[in-house]
């Protein structure tokens, strides 16, 4: 099936399979890798992307779901890699990310609350995180990075 | 863990969504917010022949009012529900029970008729439908009919929908005057299916509707006129990997206990 | 101006490659022609192969093909003893190792049997779906004890028994300290498996160039290096045929170290057989039964105390469950036999186990690898008998602390780096006052929870102490050069799974060296990069590869000042390295940057003079003789729902001595990160097996990993006691968070719902709101 579908602000046109998960299109047909499988059952939230500025699983969804739909992905935060997006510098300067497999997703979700939520509570910041699992960190100094970008 | 091959046709009505379903019956499936669909499609313990998208047939996506009636279309996606004021106006349960349903990113997909359709007896929505006596509308290509949410969930992962239909509308009645609604549950983590879980309606102060999940091998209803409930009469919890029957029971006790008080209060 | 950089909260090199998405894991690597692998693998628990038909997996479109233990000719054999057992008298050891393919049995669900090759992992998974195995179900060994009894089925009928492994070690005369004694408390303590379950699952890329002869493996692995060793061995190859490079790992824990799984095995043998190369990712269904487990035993323990609170000794006899195949020897029941003597002075000590064969996933080590359990039975012990004498918790254990000018100190018996069990240095009190006071233990006893329990509240403290055996030999390397563009490289052997080695040995190298932290780079984990290591595990990377980039640092250091002096004509001790460059001091225009110094290092004329070497470089070795023993203490108050048996934790304070400390930011990510995972351990977290050694919870919606709202703020603080063993005073610090929560649980919530009143007392972990209020009813599982 052909579908035509916009990453990061650059439109891009397919052939996929009906099964293709979106997250396999995003990592190996657009080589955009940032985005992170974890699970393929939409609990760790490794593979959160933005669609249509809303977070979402993308290994619960199908390729052919994107097409005339916009998606974000992590690629798409920081300006130049020597430009980091204010969330992303937070999360170095409260080190909120030891292996840094989920933190993609985990910004991807954040950025969406932030955006919803400008001035969360910490309570409400794990809240929003909870659907973000993390083997490494214990969440708090990601939580003091939400905070601190949140300030800013 | 990847799918299963199959056949994936979009339809941009819900006329053109029954039509494909009529064609196809049982080897087809839904496509709606996909986030129990997929996973099951994922770990390959669904493996239908046709996926039929129904994201693109706007007409299945509404929220309204009709008299004192409130009609919630098939694509209403659980997100919509956390914030649309006609829900949180005309049905506050509704509300306070689809926060606790899985995390953000599941409820921007998720849709309330999936989640009914997909009948896991642990989720909490099919219990608030019992509580609130909700009817399900059943399309098909031949017509529709209503189904009492009583007589929607026929056991676990199974519904009175047949082959060829689609469950396109919820309808949720107005709640009696001197009402009120409070759900409560007791999860292991914050968005897991619950291990108990209990919708109360009550009117004046002694009417009680009660919807239970993970209760039983269905959402179970328990209705009494006084809110002195028999709530072991009424349940027949399964058990599972994080509770004993036995913590079921007790957990439906006690959260029946606190949610009639905190329903009584509101009302 | 340079600012020293050791002991700073130095900002990661590695971070801004992370955040952006750029770094490189397992799945991101493409190659041109890449075929996908999956594999088949066994539904039984236990069960014997009678056939395998693969014809109507092959006839599958864009499959390139199936494989069977057959197939497999003289490649296919058990893997390598990983650990063989210690030196100890008596010990029986029954290697039975992996195998690559299942042939005539398979011994746990998950075990594979056909490895599938196709043109993506979808087609690869609908030909699995199609190798029809026929299989005779055998009885699964679950059970341990059951596994004990004769006429038990067996995992390895050439065994004769169920037994993998017997040891038993001793210090002084149990039987005789007990009979002295004015107390002893004796019971069973459960502990259950878990798995470590990083967001990254396993996976391994091998591609094979036939016009080079050469063999490169990308592998999740903590321990490249003998993964290159290994591989090259199996294959037929030399190892300088064979590169192996361990990406950025998401996550490690410990099962990434586990060696020779028979998917690190196969996948390259696949590669070269068909001159494709391949690329099999584990996913998170296969992690739960393909990556190896940790955590299940049982102990009778007793301990005989004096009428004071003294231990006079402790007596133990376990079994440990280490599922169907011993590759890695004895380590996770060693470290628990050794770990339960904890912190304090026990004169006397027998300690037994058996390790059992079960038809359940392998068991190696996993964050902790083995002390949780040790210090369980432990902290347990003191608990009841400071119930039973009256004694405060805190104050039994204050009484039998090992002094502190008893270091070292040596137990005697054997740790798992077959080395006499030493704690080299420790300083125990002070740690415990400090957990005392952050906690707030005394205000919290004698005013807060008589008031909030008036409030009919349920709240309760816990203070658990506990060691952790760190920084084991035998060594690690490091290279260090200073690069013509003045940046200075730095290479190990080990590698990085998340725990900032990139900025860590950068911080140790910089001050050396005069650079700045990010002008450091730092290579881990490519064998072309660094011949020489073991691996990343035992919390030893920061001490032993740490003090082998230190030793190497200094050599470079004393490099840069000769040839420096030699280019000034003057004497070392005029010279001063910062910023990059050295210069004379007060004579500020004689000044060379360090690439340029590097370049006059390396003549394109001249002789270099006999016993030294071009360059500003240098390799050092570090082994340490045994390992540095780290210590702490957890303290907690939690309060628990008495309906419900839903917990929160009000406050939680970790008190951490690793003697000297590279980077605090970096030291804190550790305690947090182990502490998380150790309330998954204690509240959330367990594998449940059914008889059939069936997994019912295969999936983490069932698999409780703990979320932002599970695991509380913490407080940390150190203190410092340094190391005798290495220069830097070091000691490792990776497992420590996860070690002793699971004590700590059961003593507060004990405290919480007021169990000891009522003398129930809680004996094993993990536990749960259903299990809790099981135990607080004192109902049997089966219900009311």
């Amino acid at each position: 099936m052909r579908i035509k579908t916009t990453v990061n602000n650059k439109v891009y046109e397919r052939e996929v399979e009906p099964r293709l998960q979106l997250a396999d299109l995003l990592r190996h047909d657009l080589g955009l890798t940032g985005t992170h499988v974890g699970c393929e059952h939409g609990v760790c939230g490794a593979c959160t992307v933005l669609f249509d500025g809303l977070p979402v699983r993308s290994c619960l969804m199908l390729a052919v779901q994107a097409g005339g739909h916009e998606i974000h992905t992590v690629e798409s935060l920081a300006a130049a890699p020597d430009k980091l997006h204010p969330l992303q510098e937070a999360f170095r300067a409260s080190h909120a990310l030891q292996c840094g497999f989920c933190t993609p997703g985990i910004l991807m979700t954040m950025k969406a609350f932030l955006e919803e939520n400008p001035a969360p509570t910490e309570e409400e910041v794990r809240e929003a995180l909870s659907g973000n699992l993390c083997r490494c960190t214990g969440y708090q100094n990601i939580v003091d990075a939400v905070m601190l970008a949140s300030k800013k | 863990m990847k799918p299963a091959p199959f056949k994936y046709l979009a339809a941009d009505s819900a006329a053109a969504a029954l039509a494909l379903k009529a064609e196809h019956g049982e080897d087809a499936r839904f496509l709606a917010g996909g986030q129990s669909l997929i996973p099951a499609m994922n770990f390959r313990l669904a493996q239908p022949a046709v996926l039929i998208d129904i994201n693109p047939a706007q007409d299945l996506s509404y929220i309204k009012t009709e008299r004192d009636v409130l009609r919630i279309g098939a694509l209403t996606r659980n997100r919509t529900l956390e914030r649309d004021p006609l829900v949180a106006k005309h049905c506050p349960l509704i509300r306070e029970a689809v926060v606790h349903v899985a995390h953000p990113q599941i409820r921007n997909r998720g849709t309330l008729a999936g989640n009914l359709a997909h009948a896991d007896p642990a989720s909490e929505m099919p219990a608030v439908m019992l509580a609130l006596g909700a009817r399900m509308k059943a399309r098909s290509a031949k017509g529709e009919r209503w189904i009492a949410a009583r007589d929607f969930f026929t056991g676990v992962f199974s519904t009175a929908l047949a082959a060829d239909e689609l469950l396109a509308e919820i309808e949720v009645p107005a709640l009696p005057p001197r009402t009120g609604c409070a759900f409560l549950e007791v999860a292991r983590r914050r968005g897991d299916y619950a291990m108990m879980g209990v919708a109360a309606v009550v009117t004046d102060g002694r009417k009680v509707r009660l919807g239970y999940c993970s209760a039983g091998s269905t959402p179970m209803l328990v209705e009494s006129d006084s809110l002195d409930v028999d709530v072991q009469a009424g349940i027949d919890p399964l058990g599972s990997v994080h509770a004993s029957k036995a913590y079921q029971r007790h957990l439906a006790g006690v959260l029946t206990q606190r949610a009639l008080r905190i329903a009584v209060s509101r009302s | 101006m340079t600012t020293r950089s050791f002991g700073e909260r130095i900002r990661r090199n590695e971070d801004p490659r992370l955040l952006t998405g750029r770094a490189l894991f397992i799945d991101d690597i493409e190659l041109p022609g890449l075929l996908h692998a999956t594999f088949v693998r066994s539904p039984h628990a236990h069960a014997r192969i009678r056939g395998i038909d693969t014809a109507a997996a092959r006839a599958v479109p864009g499959v390139i093909a199936v494989y069977t233990a057959a197939d497999l000719g003289d490649y296919w054999k058990p893997g390598p003893l990983l650990v063989p057992p210690p030196p100890i008298a008596g010990i029986v050891f029954n290697q039975r190792c992996q195998v690559p393919l299942a042939k005539d049995k398979v011994r746990h669900a998950g075990e594979p049997v056909a490895l599938v090759i196709a043109q993506s992992r979808y087609v690869a998974e609908d030909a699995a779906a199609e190798v029809a195995v026929d299989y005779e179900a055998l009885p699964a060994v679950v059970d341990l004890e059951a596994a004990l009894k004769p006429g038990a089925s067996l995992v390895h009928e050439d065994v004769g028994s169920n037994v993998s492994a017997h040891c038993r070690q001793t210090r002084g005369d149990y039987a005789r300290a007990a009979k002295g004694a004015h107390l002893v408390i004796k019971r069973r303590f459960l502990y259950d498996r878990g798995t470590s379950s990083p967001i990254e699952t396993r996976g391994v890329v091998a591609q094979w160039d036939a016009k080079s002869d050469r063999l490169t493996v990308w592998d999740t692995t903590q321990a490249p290096v003998g993964i290159r060793d290994g591989l090259a061995a199996m294959l037929g190859l030399s190892e300088r045929q064979v590169r192996v490079v361990a990406p950025y790992i998401g996550g490690g824990f410990g099962p990434k170290i586990m060696m020779f799984y028979p998917e690190e095995t196969l996948v390259p043998w696949a590669a070269m057989r068909l001159e494709r190369p391949v690329k099999w990712i584990e996913d998170r269904a296969e992690h739960f039964l393909a990556t190896t487990h940790e955590r299940g035993q049982i102990h009778d323990a007793e301990m005989a105390l004096a009428r004071d609170g003294k231990i006079l000794g402790i007596r133990d006899v376990f079994l440990h469950d280490g599922g169907a195949y011993d590759p890695y020897g004895l380590t996770v029941p060693i470290n628990s036999q050794c770990t339960l003597l904890n912190v304090y002075d026990v004169a006397h000590y027998d300690s037994t186990f058996t390790a059992v064969f079960t038809t359940l996933p392998i068991v190696t080590p996993y964050r902790g690898a083995g002390r949780q359990h040790g210090i369980f039975v432990m902290e347990r012990l003191l608990d009841l008998a400071a119930r039973e004498l009256g004694l405060d918790p805190v104050e039994i254990r204050r009484r039998n602390l090992i002094p502190p000018d008893a270091f070292p100190y040596n137990y005697g018996i054997i740790y798992q780096d077959f080395e006499p069990l030493e704690y080299d240095s420790g300083n125990y009190e002070p740690i415990l006052d400090k957990a005392l006071e952050l906690v707030g233990y005394q205000h919290f006893l004698r005013e807060e929870q008589p008031k909030l329990r008036a409030q009919g509240r349920r709240v309760g403290i816990g203070v658990v102490c506990y060691v952790e055996g760190t920084g084991i030999g035998p060594y690690e390397g490091a290279k260090v050069q200073v690069q013509s563009s003045g940046k200075v490289s730095v290479v190990t052997g080990i590698g990085t799974q998340g725990q900032g080695h990139y900025t860590a040995f950068a911080q140790i190298v910089a001050d050396q060296v005069g650079v700045k932290v990010s002008d450091v780079e730092v290579i881990t984990g490519d064998t072309d990069q660094f011949y020489w290591g073991a691996g990343t595990f035992a919390s030893r990377g920061a001490v032993v590869a740490g003090n082998a980039v230190n030793e190497a640092a200094k050599v470079v250091r004393r490099k840069i000042l000769r040839t420096a002096a030699e280019h000034f004509e003057c004497a070392e001790q005029d010279l001063l390295v910062e910023d990059g460059a050295v210069h004379v001091v007060g004579v500020r225009q004689k000044s060379i940057r360090l690439g340029e110094l590097a370049g006059k290092a390396n003549p394109m004329r001249g002789a270099v003079e006999p016993g030294t070497e071009p360059g500003l470089e240098a390799t050092s070795y570090f082994g340490p003789k045994m390992g540095a023993t780290a210590s702490g203490v957890h303290a907690m108050i939690v309060e628990v729902d008495r309906e419900t048996m839903m917990l929160e934790v009000k406050k939680y304070v970790v008190v951490h001595d690793c003697g000297t400390v590279i980077n605090p930011m970096i030291l804190e990510g550790q305690i947090h990160g182990g502490v998380a995972q150790g309330i998954g351990n204690a509240f959330y977290e367990k594998l449940v097996f059914d008889a059939d050694g069936q997994l019912l919870n295969a999936s983490l919606a069932d698999y409780l990993l703990p979320t932002a709202l599970d695991v509380p703020r913490m407080t940390l603080a150190h203190t410092v006691t340094p190391s005798p063993l290495n220069p830097l005073g070091i000691k490792g610090a990776g497992e420590a968070g996860a070690i002793p929560v699971g004590p700590l649980f059961a003593q507060a919530l004990e405290n919480a719902l007021g169990l000891p009143a009522k003398k129930i007392e809680i004996l094993e972990i993990p536990l749960s709101p259903s299990r809790l209020w099981e135990i607080a009813c004192a109902t049997p599982t089966t219900g009311r």
